[in-house]
């Protein structure tokens, strides 16, 4: 074990490193839904088989979406650091991190959240109807809460996701182990380093998902 | 009183126009049993969605208790149907709730207070049988169970007027029997209106006051079942009605008759009355009956005798007796 490992877990840099990955990942994936759901229920919603079909603006959205997620995300990444320095003052740093990871996920959390919604039968749709229900109650009290359990996985494979691109985000500014693994580990040639970071992130990626699908089954009524 | 006049559905598909209903014309009254029956693809389902206005008709109207729902603003048209249930081949419960909160749904939409609104479940849910399982979730109810759920869940807001779309045809025929004196149940003493979609002729037998007959878009007969059964008139009608008898050459000849059970009881022992009076053995080549709350519904196919004397017999006593019957050829 190199010594510059043991230095960095006694001075904390490493459980620094750990929480901020953690932090960064959560943060982004909280803006993320907070932008990508209600994209998400819009995209179902105004689709050709949805509650309210408009055409146009399903096809706004949904190419805008695509053009995101087709970016590559360490391009992305640096495109966005503009945007980045206008709302949070900064292009370096944590914060900024986050403002770029958002713009990167919410159009993934839009297309999981899309699919998630697709999976509400018509069915019980057309049942609200008949009773008379509107869109927006229909939206509130029948779409998000069928589709709950099935959110809550997809929630969990765009934690993973955020979590991938936080490390990436670690090389040209923000913390994390993603940076600790760079700039002690790659650029300083202590393959251990490295190794620790994947180790951790491993084990936290696990942590996510088995916590998440727990989530997600004990909401689930369907299946008992 | 719902009236529906000279309404037509068209539908624009990649393929062209499709026109699922023409001109149909049907009155329905309150207080009655209503069924529209036809084969798959007449336009029932296209029908039933017309009347609550799910589907908008390309021309014609629908006019409940006065209102034609193509003049209501879309408020109204809401506030419409909520006095119209709908039932449905699949349940269509909401999977996430539980039963009694799968009734109080449509009373949520009503803005009807919580506390009134689960009371009122829970009265529904006794008058389907299924108070013991209210806290239980669609997923651990069997198909009967979910649709008497359904059935409470669209009787729920004051509902005066119940759409049953195939609501038993993907049930077993137990199930589907006990489904079909609920539904009587329901409209006897809760005085609903119901219109029963179907492509099953006992569904229409067994409960059904008068029926439509679906075919290709257009209705091609409107009577009383009891007339529908006797003397089908419409060549659809009698495809679905007359049952087709495959047997052996033999016995080909002799003459056959058809008897008709549009409800008297069950308890009377009809044909074998019919062979201890006439004294003579007859021969039955088809029986589909069934006992509905108590009454016999469906029909008989019998070979009359080959004596003629013994075959006027049989004549002279369905007539004494007054039993429906006609000769049959198929």
């Amino acid at each position: 074990m190199s010594e510059l490992l043991v230095k960095l877990w006694e001075t904390g840099t490493i459980q620094k490193g750990i929480w901020e990955t953690v932090y960064m990942t959560f943060i982004s994936a909280f803006f993320s839904y907070l932008i990508g759901l209600p994209l998400g229920i819009l995209l179902s919603v105004t689709a050709k088989d949805g509650i309210r079909p408009i055409p146009w603006l399903y096809r706004i959205i949904s190419i805008a979406v695509n053009i995101f997620r087709s970016i590559p995300f360490v391009i992305l990444m640096v495109a966005m650091l503009p945007v980045a320095k206008l709302i949070t003052g900064t292009s370096l740093g944590n914060k900024a991190m986050i403002v770029t990871l958002v713009i990167a996920a919410a159009p993934y959390v839009a297309r999981m959240a899309e699919s998630s919604f697709k999976e509400v039968g018509g069915g019980v749709i057309e049942a609200a109807k008949s009773m008379g229900a509107s869109d927006l109650r229909i939206i509130c009290r029948v779409l998000v809460p069928e589709a709950k359990p099935s959110l809550i996985v997809g929630s969990v494979i765009s934690l993973v996701t955020i979590l991938g691109y936080s490390a990436m985000a670690g090389t040209i500014g923000g913390g994390g182990l993603g940076m600790i693994a760079v700039s002690y580990g790659y650029q300083r040639f202590n393959d251990d380093i490295i190794w620790v970071c994947v180790l951790l992130t491993i084990v936290i990626v696990q942590i996510i998902q088995e916590t998440g699908m727990l989530i997600a089954r004990k909401t689930d009524k369907r299946v008992r | 009183m719902i009236k529906i006049e000279n309404l037509s559905k068209t539908f624009r598909t990649a393929s062209g126009d499709f026109t699922a209903l023409s001109d149909v014309n049907l009155t329905i009254n309150d207080g009655e049993i209503f069924g529209i029956i036809g084969l798959s693809g007449a336009g029932k389902s296209t029908l039933v969605r017309c009347i609550n206005y799910l589907e908008i008709p390309t021309s014609g109207s629908v006019t409940i208790d006065g209102d034609e729902l193509g003049k209501l603003s879309k408020k109204a048209l809401l506030k419409k149907r909520q006095n119209i249930g709908m039932i449905f081949q699949s349940f269509n419960l909401l999977e996430q709730r539980n039963v009694l909160k799968n009734v109080c749904f449509p009373l949520e939409i009503a803005r009807v207070p919580k506390s009134t609104a689960i009371k009122r479940a829970r009265e529904l849910l006794e008058l389907v049988g299924l108070s013991d399982k209210e806290k239980s979730y669609p997923s651990q109810l069997s198909g009967g169970q979910k649709q008497r759920v359904a059935i409470a869940r669209a009787l729920a807001a004051e509902t005066k007027y119940l759409l049953c779309d195939e609501a038993t045809s993907a049930l077993d025929p137990d199930t589907t029997g006990s489904i079909l004196e609920l539904m009587k149940k329901i409209n006897r003493e809760l005085g609903v209106t119901i219109i029963v979609i179907t492509h099953e002729m006992r569904v229409i037998e067994s409960i059904c006051d008068r029926a439509a007959v679906l075919d290709g878009g257009t209705v091609a007969e409107v009577r009383t079942v009891k007339e529908l059964f006797a003397s089908p008139k419409s060549d659809i009608a009698r495809k679905l009605i007359l049952p087709s008898v495959n047997t052996a050459d033999e016995v080909k000849d002799g003459k056959r008759i058809r008897i008709v059970f549009d409800g008297e009881s069950s308890f009377k022992p009809v044909i074998a009355n019919l062979i201890l009076t006439c004294r003579t053995p007859l021969n039955i080549l088809k029986a589909e009956t069934e006992d509905i709350g108590g009454t016999a519904h469906g029909q008989i196919i019998i070979q009359l005798p080959d004596d003629p004397e013994a075959a006027e017999r049989v004549i002279n006593y369905l007539d004494e007796n007054k039993i429906q019957y006609s000769e049959t050829s198929t």
